[in-house]
C-alpha cells in the first residue's frame, strides 16, 4: 500500500495514475491570530505521480503549503485533502500514519551528526519499530539508489553537502512514501551538485513517487520544464504545466 | 523475539544517550528521588514501629484498682482501709465483666512491697518503706485495652477504692510523640516528592531540548506518539528506580544497623519492627516512585512535545 488513505480503504486500490491525489480548496491559514494570512484562498490539485515546483519570493508561503500537507499546521478555512482524507479532520493519533506516507527533505539536511549514514537512514525505520531483517534489507537498497552505498559507514560531517542531501533523500524514501516533498533542497548546494540532486529527484519521480519541491532556483525550474505553481503573498498567481521560473 | 530485543536495544540506546548527555541533571533526578523516597520509607517505618509498640505494650498493659490504706485521704477512703466485704464485691463485679476482663490478679500489701523493693533496691527510699504504706490492688488485663474506660467508670469513686489507673494513659503520650514524628517525616516526604515532580518536569524540558533533532526527525517520519514519549518515560522511570533502590538501601541500613545493632541493645522495653516492614516499605517506595515518574513525565511531555 503506497497511498496515504488508510482511513478510507475504498479509495486505496485501483487508483489510476493521473487521478487527483492532493487537493487544496480555498485554503487560508495564518500563524498568529490577528496576523496577516500566510496563505489566502489557495486552490490547486496535484495528481498521483506528478512533479511540481512551488516557486515564489521569500515569505510567499511555499513552506506553509508543505507544512499543511504534513499537518504541521492546520488551515484556517478551506480544506486540504490527500486521497480523499481531509487533513483538517484528521485525529491526532492518525497524523503519524499520514507522515509515514510523505517523505520530507530540507535545505539543512537535518541529519543526526552522531550516527553514520546507514544509521541515519535506519533511524527512520527503527522509530517505526521495523524488524532488523527489514532494516538490513531496505537501508542498503535505498543507499544504493542514491549512490552512497560505499559511504554507508561515514558520518555526515565526512560528506559533501550534496552527499548529505542524498542521505536525507534516502531517509525520506526508506519508508516508500507516495509523496516526496522537498523544501529548498538545493539551497545550500553549488550548481553542479544541484543538477545531481535534481537528476535524483527526477529519477525518483519517474519511479512513481509524487514530488513537490519548493525552490528559489530559477535556473533549475527553467531547465526541468515541469509544472510550476507560483505563489505571491500567500496567493497563487500562476499554475502552469511545463513552466519556467518567471515571465520576466 | 530477536526483533523485539533489537527494538529494546535501540530504545535503551536512545535513552542512554539522553542520560549521558545531561549527566548532572540525571544525577540530580536520581538524588531527589533517593531522598524523597527514603523519607517516605522512613515515615512508613516509624508507622510500623508505632503499631509494633502498641501490640507489644497493649499486651502487657493492665488496669490497676488501688484500694484504700490507712494513709489514704481521698473522699472515697473516709471509711478507712478497704474491708473484706468491699474486696469481695469488687472481685465479684470484675468477674461479672468477663470477657472484657480477661485476667484478675490480686496484689497484697506484701506483694506490693516485694515488687517495690525489687524495683528500687539501689535507691535509699526503699529503706523507709513498710508494707502497710503500700496499697493493695486488683491488677486486671483487658481483652480489648481500648475499652478501659468501662472499667474506670464502674469503679471510680467507689468506697474502699482510692484510684483506678490505666497504664495506657502514660503510653499514649509516647505514642503521640511517635505519631508526630511519623507525620513530620511524611510531611517532608510529600514536600520532597513535589520537588521531585518539578525536577522530573524540568528534566524532560532539558531532554526535549537536547533531543530536538531526533524528535524533529521522528515526528517527520511518522513515529507514533508512544515512540516519541517512550525515551522520556524511560528516563524518568530510570531515575525513580535507582532512587528507589537507594531508598531500599537506606531502610535496610536503618533496620540492620541502627535498630538491630545499636538501638535494640539499649532499649529493651519494646520490640522493633521486623524485616517484613522494611520489605513492604521498600516496595511502596519503588512503586510510588515509579508511578510519580510516569504521571509527571506523561504530563510534562504533553507540555513540551507536540505530535
Ligand atoms: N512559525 C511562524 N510564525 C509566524 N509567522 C510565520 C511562521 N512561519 C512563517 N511565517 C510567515 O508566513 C508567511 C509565509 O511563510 P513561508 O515560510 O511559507 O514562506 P516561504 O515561501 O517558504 O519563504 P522562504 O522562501 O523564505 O522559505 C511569511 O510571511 C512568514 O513570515
Ligand atoms: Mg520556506
Amino acid at each position: 500500500m503506497r497511498r496515504v488513505s488508510r482511513a478510507s480503504p475504498a479509495s486505496t486500490d485501483n487508483v489510476k495514475s493521473g487521478e487527483k491525489m492532493i487537493k487544496f480548496e480555498n485554503v487560508s491559514m495564518t500563524y498568529s491570530k490577528n496576523g496577516l494570512p500566510a496563505l489566502s484562498e489557495v486552490s490547486f490539485e496535484i495528481a498521483d505521480g506528478e512533479f511540481v515546483f512551488l516557486v515564489g519570493q521569500s515569505g510567499a508561503g511555499k513552506s506553509s503549503v508543505l507544512r499543511l500537507l504534513i499537518r504541521e499546521e492546520k488551515s484556517l478555512t478551506g480544506s486540504v485533502m490527500i486521497d480523499d482524507v481531509d487533513l483538517g479532520q484528521l485525529k491526532e493519533k492518525d497524523i503519524p500514519q499520514l507522515r509515514r506516507n510523505i517523505g520530507m527533505v530540507f535545505q539543512d539536511f537535518r541529519l543526526l551528526p552522531d550516527k553514520t549514514i546507514s544509521e541515519n537512514v535506519a533511524f527512520a525505520l527503527q522509530v517505526l519499530n521495523k524488524t532488523k531483517a527489514e532494516i538490513n534489507q531496505t537501508v542498503p537498497a535505498v543507499l544504493d539508489l542514491v549512490g552512497l552505498l560505499d559511504k554507508a559507514n561515514r558520518r555526515p560531517e565526512q560528506l559533501s553537502g550534496g552527499e548529505q542531501q542524498r542521505v536525507a533523500i534516502a531517509r525520506a524514501l526508506v519508508n516508500r512514501p507516495a509523496i516526496l516533498m522537498a523544501d529548498e533542497p538545493t539551497g545550500n548546494l553549488d550548481p553542479d551538485t544541484t543538477v545531481e540532486i535534481m537528476r535524483l529527484l527526477d529519477q525518483i519521480n519517474k519511479a512513481g513517487t509524487t514530488v513537490i519541491m519548493a525552490t528559489h532556483d530559477a535556473g533549475i525550474v527553467d531547465q526541468m520544464r515541469k509544472r510550476v505553481i507560483e505563489i505571491t503573498g500567500g496567493q497563487i498567481v500562476r499554475d502552469q504545466a511545463r513552466g519556467v521560473y518567471g515571465y520576466s | 523475539m530477536s526483533s523485539l530485543t533489537n527494538r529494546t536495544k535501540f530504545v535503551f540506546g536512545e535513552v542512554w544517550q539522553g542520560i549521558s548527555r545531561s549527566i548532572t541533571l540525571t544525577i540530580a533526578l536520581i538524588a531527589t528521588f533517593a531522598i524523597s523516597l527514603s523519607l517516605l520509607g522512613v515515615s512508613l517505618l516509624v508507622g510500623s514501629q508505632v503499631s509494633e509498640m502498641k501490640d507489644y505494650w497493649f499486651d502487657k498493659v493492665e488496669v490497676s484498682i488501688f484500694l484504700c490504706t490507712s494513709g489514704s485521704d481521698t473522699p472515697s477512703c473516709v471509711g478507712g482501709p478497704a474491708t473484706p466485704e468491699q474486696k469481695t464485691a469488687i472481685r465479684n463485679d470484675l468477674e461479672a465483666m468477663q470477657p472484657l476482663v480477661a485476667e484478675i490478679f490480686f496484689e497484697s500489701q506484701q506483694d506490693a512491697y516485694d515488687r517495690f523493693i525489687e524495683r528500687f533496691k539501689a535507691s535509699p527510699i526503699s529503706a523507709n518503706v513498710t508494707p502497710d504504706q503500700l496499697p493493695e490492688s486488683f491488677r486486671i488485663k483487658l481483652s480489648n485495652p481500648e475499652e478501659f474506660t468501662a472499667v474506670v467508670n464502674k469503679f471510680l469513686s467507689r468506697p474502699g477504692i482510692e484510684a483506678v489507673r490505666d497504664q495506657r494513659a502514660t503510653l499514649s503520650k509516647l505514642f503521640s510523640v511517635l505519631n508526630g514524628l511519623r507525620a513530620l517525616a511524611f510531611g517532608f516526604a510529600l514536600a520532597m516528592l513535589v520537588v521531585t515532580a518539578l525536577l522530573v518536569g524540568n528534566t524532560i524540558r532539558v531532554t526535549a531540548f537536547a533531543r530536538r533533532r531526533e524528535i524533529g526527525i521522528m515526528r517527520l517520519v511518522g513515529a507514533s506518539k508512544m515512540a516519541l514519549r517512550m525515551p522520556f518515560l524511560l528516563e524518568a522511570i530510570f531515575g525513580a528506580f535507582i532512587g528507589g533502590i537507594f531508598a531500599t538501601g537506606v531502610l535496610s541500613l536503618i533496620k540492620g544497623y541502627l535498630i538491630d545493632q545499636i538501638i535494640a541493645n539499649s532499649f529493651s522495653f519494646t520490640s522493633f519492627f521486623g524485616w517484613q516492614a522494611v520489605v513492604t516499605a521498600s516496595l511502596i517506595c519503588l512503586v510510588s516512585g515509579t508511578v510519580l515518574a510516569l504521571v509527571t513525565a506523561w504530563f510534562g511531555i504533553a507540555k513540551h512535545l507536540k505530535i
